[in-house]
């Protein structure tokens, strides 16, 4: 393949974080540079390029996807939220921030963005879980600071107090 | 002054941008026209660099600036010497730094060769891709012990041997002393390090503007203020034209200290060069090569006991790998020398290690600074007395425990910080008590083990101890001001990479000067905000830098009390200080914010007494005479499946002394992400290089980090022993968790696998299943 294939820009329009865009990518470019050079969306945190970390997982039409392993062209007419859609507005941080904050779920915050895209989807789909399933569920994402358990206090936290909400 | 906030577990000021996505990291700073950065790295870990040609690369379109060593011109110059070797009688000591671009000969895999600048990183890395160099293979000397061979081939032409370094410490005279010993155990102990894998990479961003003559650089720094100096005198400028920022840094954990790597010293220069901002960011595979690495080291040690299992003497040889440079001095065998003798009395030493160039990665300090090399020759040494003399590995360590009433505690051997070896204080046996209480380990002993042994598990138990040479200087300093809103900001010259500086240090000031901790804005990692400090390493941030902002807040704290009494007409012993305002004791309705105090201190017009400073502001610094010794105990309880030898940790309990702690909950973090990596170290990470020096695996698919499978709760309890030698009493947190883990599986390996009784010790780390199983086959 020579280099102007590479080159050959296209067109493509997808939804972030509920705003629609329109942007001319390189079909090579990565949807994690997308976000964060072409949209700003710096929150998304690139750690490994290579689909092991995590770090860099959003949210592609709710499921959450390696943006690293993924081309922005891929996301032609999907839908991809990022770390920057999940509180609500500033000032305010969600249920799942506020437990992070308030277990120290987070030292440097590089993979915390990872973090936070992967636990959201889950506990979507689990309200209810296990400690035991918790560690499974975040066992895609490394972190290298935390020794993970005060993540997993904040994610049981997160829960307990996602289902106080909703029976309220 | 009240203790509101101090010692309380504090929920963290940094939190809310970090988790909302909106702290910046390097690699989140755009500027306008920024170009990228690629390098072209040697595939070889030694060879000769017979020509290079760039034609191709130059004329793809985007491509902006190629530039190999040759086109440096006289910025082309060897790295800084970054720590001199500590004043040893009789060291050797051969520096060799390292260069921006390689010229004529390569000397480890991923050396930076060829810099690529472009319009984007892609193009950037296309260009890499055009260029073709004629290299031609030079013998490699790779491996540790054979590196250290006189006829090996050598990285250096002049230094045969490939000796880096050689230096002999001593106390006592252990080879009479050991003449009267119950018992000598004498075993090779090999223990490797690994590197640290932060989960952000390495970056540098760097804006020349031409208009101002100054230059800015972003980096992922742990030392913003000795880049900035470095930086200048590289660049021929003065340090007030360059400012160094090291934002929010992804984990840090030692080797984003001021290394001036290759990268660190040129995306500057070719900043100023074409006058456009330039972005470099390290990708995981480059973080495998070309970031620093800790490593290995080989020991031949020897340890002399008498019948009570005491320790006479003990007598260690080892060889350290340095890598292909050896900018960072002697810190980590100078480390592993002197933190082997851990919380024990050793009343003879005999400690010799040279230091051995080899063609693979440079090695420099990774939490624990080699620490953990020491410290597994010790606590296994010890393992092997107990059962010479048929006691419990818990007992072994009480027997030899430096007695509470010894402080300060004299070794007798230079550290790091070129002081003598001094314990300031500790009290072990009541962690050492503490943590077998909380692991149960008499219990296990006697009932637990032995009925799930009879129910065919493999049980095993392990407990390990460890001191921490923590907070060690020169100095940091702080400056704190109260703003017009109220708020008071503190600055200090250390960089920031998880730690939580913002929080920690804002609690200090926070108690002193009568605000919410949330009204404390804690600026740190820039070095136009604060000119003077040191760096973050060592676990010195909080002890050092943490000081020092105690006194500035503690100074502040006076002028707020003299302006109000001012203010008031009245005593200062009046006045109370409490949420941001100053009132008069017993007279409601007679208050004042800080805000206002702090306009008040800084007239615009009239006249000022002699001498008056303007504003609410106190600048300190903090420099202790020595570090201060932090300690702890581990144990553990595992299961091991006999078959696939796969480890499960059932209990683990940790129990440590860091002096008086400021935020219980950071502490807590901290030592839990130590523990994580110390079991990555036991028994995950492992650096696998071939006679060649290629490293075989570097991707995090194949160097395994810990996941939240692999690391289990732990369960921890504290005590107390203050500092003597710093005003808050505290002592490092940093590096504690890490540091003793590899001794501890293999004391609960060999436990759980019965392995002494079938011949076989665990004298190695990293373990794996397989190794355990290789191992155990041949028992």
């Amino acid at each position: 393949m020579s280099s102007s294939d590479f080159e050959h820009e296209v067109k493509l329009s997808l939804t972030v974080n509920g705003r629609r865009y329109t942007r001319t990518v390189e079909p090579r470019m990565l949807l994690a540079d997308f976000l964060r050079h072409e949209l700003g969306l710096t929150g998304t945190h690139v750690g490994c390029e290579h689909g092991v970390c995590g770090a860099c997982t959003v949210q592609f039409d709710g499921e959450p996807a390696r943006s690293c392993l993924t081309f922005a062209v891929q996301a032609q007419g999907h839908a991809i939220s990022t770390v920057e859609s999940l509180a609500g507005g500033p000032g305010k941080l969600s249920v799942l921030q506020e437990a992070f904050r308030e277990c120290h779920g987070l030292q440097c915050g590089y993979c915390t963005p990872g973090i936070l895209m992967t636990m959201q989807a889950y506990l979507a789909q689990h309200p209810d879980p296990t400690e035991a399933e918790v560690r499974e569920a975040l066992s895609g994402n490394l972190c290298r600071c935390t020794g993970y358990q005060h993540i997993v206090d904040a994610v049981l936290l997160a829960a307990k107090n996602l289902r106080a909400g909703a029976a309220a | 002054m009240s203790t509101r906030y101090f010692g309380q577990p504090v929920k963290r000021n940094e939190d809310a941008r970090l988790l909302t996505g909106s702290a910046l990291f390097v690699d989140d700073v755009e500027l306008s026209g920024m170009l990228h950065a690629a390098f072209l790295r040697s595939p070889h870990a030694h060879a000769k660099i017979i020509s290079i040609d760039v034609e191709a690369a130059k004329a793809r379109p985007g491509v902006i600036a190629i530039y190999t060593a040759e086109d440096l011109g006289d910025y082309w110059q060897h790295g800084p010497l970054l720590v001199p070797p500590p004043p040893v009688p009789g060291i050797v000591f051969n520096l060799r730094t390292q260069v921006p671009l390689a010229k004529g000969v390569t000397r480890h895999v991923g050396e930076p060769v060829v810099l690529v600048i472009a319009e984007s990183r892609y193009i950037a890395e296309d260009a890499v891709g055009d260029i073709y160099i004629d290299w031609e293979a030079l013998p490699v000397a790779a491996e540790l012990e054979a590196a250290a061979r006189p006829d090996a081939p050598r990285v250096y032409p002049d230094i045969p041997g490939n000796v880096a370094a050689h230096a002999h410490q001593k106390r006592g005279d252990y080879g009479r002393a050991a003449k009267d010993a119950h018992v000598t155990i004498k075993r090779r102990f090999t223990y490797d390090h690994g590197c640290s894998q932060p989960m952000e990479t390495r970056g540098v961003v760097a804006q020349w503007d031409n208009k101002a003559d100054k230059l800015t650089i972003w980096d992922t720094t742990q030392a913003p203020v000795a880049i900035r100096n470095g930086m200048a005198a590289m660049l021929g400028l003065s340090e007030r034209q360059v400012r160094v920022i090291a934002p929010f840094i992804g984990g840090g954990f030692g080797p984003k200290i001021m290394m001036f790597y290759p990268e660190e010293v040129l995306i500057p220069w070719v900043a100023i060069q074409l006058n456009t901002p330039v972005k470099w960011i390290e990708d995981r595979a480059e973080h495998f090569f070309a970031t620093t690495h800790e490593r290995g080291q080989i020991h031949d040690a020897e340890m002399a006991i008498d019948k009570e299992g005491k320790i006479i003497g003990i007598k260690d040889v080892f060889l350290h790998d340095t890598g292909a440079y050896d900018p960072y001095g002697l810190t980590v065998p100078i480390n592993s020398q002197c933190t082997l003798l851990g919380p024990y009395v050793v009343p003879h030493y005999d400690s010799m290690f040279t230091a051995v160039f080899t063609n693979k990665t440079l090695v420099t300090p990774y939490r624990g600074a080699g620490r953990q090399h020491g410290v597994f020759v010790m606590e296994r040494l010890l393992d092997i007395a107990a059962r010479e003399i048929g006691i419990t590995p818990a007992e072994i360590r009480r027997r030899n425990f430096i007695a509470p009433d010894a402080f300060p505690y004299n070794h007798g051997i230079i550290y790091q910080d070129f002081t003598e070896l001094t314990y300031d204080s500790g009290n072990y046996e009541p962690i050492l008590d503490q943590v077998l209480a909380t692991i149960g380990y008499e219990k296990f002993l006697a009932e637990e083990q032995p009925r799930l042994r009879a129910e065919g598990k493999c049980v095993g138990i392990a407990v390990v101890c460890y001191v921490e040479g923590t907070g060690i200087g020169p100095y940091e300093g702080a400056k704190v001001q109260v703003q017009a809103s109220g708020k008071v900001s503190v600055v200090t010259g250390i960089g920031t990479q998880g730690q939580g500086h913002f929080t920690s240090f804002a609690q200090i000031v926070a108690d002193a000067c009568g605000v919410d901790v949330t009204n404390v804005e804690v600026i740190t990692g820039d070095t136009d905000a604060f000119y003077w400090g040191a760096g973050t390493f060592a676990s010195r941030g909080a002890v050092v830098a943490g000081n020092a902002i105690g006194q500035a807040a503690g100074l502040v704290r006076q002028k707020i009390l003299a302006t109000a009494a001012e203010h008031f007409e009245c005593a200062e012993t009046d006045l109370i200080i409490e949420n941001g305002k100053v009132s008069l004791n017993g007279v409601p309705g007679h208050s004042i914010t800080l805000g206002e105090l702090a306009g008040m201190a800084n007239p615009m017009r009239g006249a000022v007494a002699p001498g008056t400073e303007p504003g609410l502001e106190a600048t300190s610094y903090f420099g202790p005479p020595m570090g201060a010794t932090a300690s702890g105990a581990h144990a553990m309880i595992v299961e091991v499946d006999p078959e696939t030898m796969m480890v499960e940790i059932k209990r683990y309990a940790v129990a440590h002394d860091c002096g008086v702690v400021i935020n219980p909950l950071i502490v807590e973090g901290q030592v839990q992400g130590g523990v994580a990596q110390g079991i990555g170290n036991a028994f995950f990470e492992d650096l696998v290089y071939n006679d060649e020096g290629q490293l075989l695996n570097a991707s995090l698919a194949d160097y395994l980090l810990p996941s939240s499978m692999d690391v289990p709760r732990m369960e921890m309890t504290h005590t107390v022993t203050p500092s003597p030698l710093n005003p808050l009493g505290i002592k490092g947190v940093g590096e504690a968790g890490a540091i003793p883990v590899g001794p501890l599986f293999a004391q609960a390996l060999e436990d759980a696998l019965q392995l002494p009784k079938r011949g076989v010790e665990l004298l190695d780390i990293p373990l794996s299943p397989s190794k355990l199983w290789e191992l155990a086959r041949n028992a």
